[in-house]
């Protein structure tokens, strides 16, 4: 497996080389069409959304549904699903689960990247062949469900943390960036004495922030989004996380029960409220990513590499 | 005990040549590996196993002993025997084959077939160029700036759930969505794109596209930075235009990663987004939305018929096992590298 650790990025072009011909002005313009509208595609979306959920009830009802043009900040949408309820809780359920989730998941994929990491140590073979198979070989669906259940699991959340906390793309990323860190550190610290797990914790672990915050956000983005397991797995709706809500009021038409002790208090409408809970469902992925967004070549690039 | 040599220097000996990866079967590391006992080695390595452990176990239990499990496919499994699902598998009958004869004669499970080969030949078609396209397109970029904004915008929808893909779909092009809402302004009688059976294709294509082509980029961006600038020049010193670097230089420059991604997508044939379809099925009916990934969970969990979703599961994943080991057997006879040449 080639290891790349692609830090140095060819200097950015500013400079159209010499030899280049200057582009033609129609081929400029569909450039500029394609990626602006792409770019357009994600932005809009996002904007409209976010505004309706800030709209006031008049704004709303003179738009007909979303609106587009902002007229003034109404936070009471907001007030109503952070009130309790089930919005509240299902956020707690879902930052639960995806805090525990992420620091169980990354526990145990960098403990098993370092391990397999050293292809001269018992069992290598095996153990890595055990360990790549699941990526051709899906668990399925049905004797999964009866094993989740059947270890009583149902309506925890550790149906929702426990299966998915390996994943073998996540493992290989990690392994490849494990093995291109120089040998000569490890050897030198195995001839100060220190054994493996502290060789992984003093030496291996801080040269590796970058790609454990990727493979980090991964597992935070995989247990944020968990919604097909919680269908599977999830029966009581005060245990639903954030996206077995959305998708209950968004898409199966239910009403925002939102019944968090607002008595005779006029409900704020209902689009603002379905808006907000989009909204929330999208700002930590939102807030984080960009922070670890330009990790990401690095990172994925080896994992890529292996395929 | 039949170490000979303190522990410390048989670890420091032996793992040296360790991360720098000799050649594999090379004569050295054949030797080395006999010459130490496994006590030995065990005894060496206990910790590495240790830091394994938990990733076997989760693996174990919630990959394995599902992909055993697959045996119940083979019976007439009645969750209700027993107190839980390891009694019940114990005490259901063994029929055998009766579950495939069934499904095979099911008309639903065939649509639920053609239904699954018909989106993913669509998508080979309509979505796996456009991230190649995408790419180049940004890689001529001449602003790293403005590439890099563009790159921060379009890889954000990757992360999104399907459940939030499908309801920024619903809120554009739904019902009571965006689109609607401005065509009966306009006095037009608006679409229906969201529960049209007829363009569900089109349109699970177009969301599949809006989520993953600009993640889809990445893998072809890195594969562009390393071809080799001079080669440009070089052609273009011989007169090569825009278009024939970008036939002969920029497009086999990228050969082995589209045979790579090529072959994956094969594999995966017989999967297309199963989230995305399982949420909007109610909109658009069975008839077009439903896949096999679909019809085993309806089949199945859904309806509490566990032996006949556990057949169906089997055979997708049998048929998918064969998709990707002939593909991959292709790419090497086609002198690529393929998925498992480590």
């Amino acid at each position: 497996m080639t290891v790349t650790i692609a830090r140095k990025r060819p200097a950015a072009r500013h400079h159209r080389p010499v030899w280049e011909e200057k582009p033609t002005p129609v081929g400029q313009a569909g450039k500029a069409v394609l990626l602006g509208l792409l770019v357009l595609s994600v932005l809009f979306p996002l904007w409209v959304i976010l505004v309706t959920s800030l709209s006031s009830r008049e704004t709303i009802a003179a738009a007909g549904g979303l609106v587009v043009i902002p007229q003034g900040i109404d936070t009471s949408a907001y007030e109503t699903i952070f009130a309790g309820g089930a919005v509240t809780r299902a956020l707690w359920i879902s930052t639960l689960v995806t805090v525990i989730g992420t620091a169980i998941a990354l526990t145990v994929t960098v403990l098993a990247a370092y391990g397999l990491s050293r292809p001269r140590s018992v069992g290598y073979r095996w153990l890595l062949a055990y360990f790549l198979l699941p990526f051709l070989i899906y668990p399925p669906l049905v004797p999964k469900y009866l094993v989740v259940t059947g270890l009583g699991l149902k309506d925890t959340i550790w149906a929702l943390i426990l299966p998915p906390a390996i994943s073998v793309f996540n493992l290989v990323v990690v392994r490849g960036f494990f093995q291109g860190i120089p040998q000569e550190l490890l050897d030198s610290a195995r001839i100060d004495g220190a054994n493996d797990f502290r060789t992984l914790a003093r030496i291996v672990l801080p040269l590796s922030r970058a790609v454990i915050a990727v493979v980090g956000l991964f597992y935070a983005v995989a247990y944020w989004n968990v919604w097909f397991d919680a269908v599977l797995f999830i029966d009581r709706n005060d245990m639903y996380p954030i996206q077995r809500v959305l998708q209950s009021y968004l898409l199966a038409g239910q009403a925002p029960n939102t019944s968090g002790g607002s008595s005779g208090v006029t409900m704020p409408p209902t689009e603002a409220i379905k808006m907000a809970v989009v909204i929330v469902t999208v700002t930590p992925i939102v807030a984080v990513y960009p922070f670890i967004q330009r990790h990401f070549v690095k990172g994925v690039l080896i994992g890529a590499i292996k395929g | 005990m039949s170490t000979s040599h303190a522990p410390v220097e048989a670890g420091t000996d032996q793992a040296r040549p360790g991360g720098a990866t000799p050649p594999p079967g090379s004569p050295a590391r054949r030797s080395g590996r006999r010459r130490v006992p496994l006590k030995a080695r065990l005894r060496r390595d206990w910790q590495l196993l240790a830091m394994v452990a938990p990733g076997f176990l989760i693996l174990l239990v919630f990959s394995y002993v599902p992909i055993l499990g697959n045996v119940i496919a083979f019976q007439d499994y009645n969750p209700y025997l027993g107190s839980n699902p390891l009694e019940a598998f114990v005490q259901s009958n063994w029929i055998g084959f009766g579950q495939f004869q069934l499904l095979f004669e099911d008309p639903a499970f065939w649509s639920a077939f053609r239904n699954t080969l018909a989106i993913t030949a669509f998508q080979l078609v309509f979505f796996f160029p456009l991230p190649i396209l995408l790419a180049i397109a940004l890689h001529n970029l001449l602003s790293s700036r403005l590439r890099g904004f563009i790159q921060t915008v379009v890889y954000l929808p990757h992360f999104f759930s399907w459940v939030l893909v499908v309801t920024f779909f619903v809120a554009m092009f739904g019902g009571a969505g965006l689109l609607a809402q401005t065509m009966r302004e306009a006095g037009m009688q608006p679409w229906n794109i969201m529960t049209n059976p007829d363009t569900f294709i089109i349109l699970v294509t177009a969301e599949a596209v809006w989520k993953d082509v600009g993640w889809g980029t990445i893998v072809f961006l890195a594969a562009l930075s390393t071809i080799d600038q001079n080669l440009y020049e070089a052609a273009a010193a011989d007169g090569a235009g825009r278009w024939r670097r970008l036939w002969h230089i920029t497009l086999p420059g990228l050969r082995p990663v589209i045979i790579l991604l090529l072959i994956l997508r094969l594999g995966d044939a017989l999967s297309v987004g199963f989230e995305q379809f399982l949420l909007q099925r109610e909109a658009v009916g069975r008839q077009a939305a439903e896949v096999l990934d679909t019809f085993v969970y309806y089949f199945s969990i859904a309806t509490g018929n566990y032996g006949y979703g556990a057949a169906a599961g089997l055979f997708k994943a049998a048929i998918g096992l064969c998709l990707i080991l002939a593909a991959n057997k292709v790419a090497h006879l086609l002198g690529e590298r393929g998925i498992y040449s480590r």
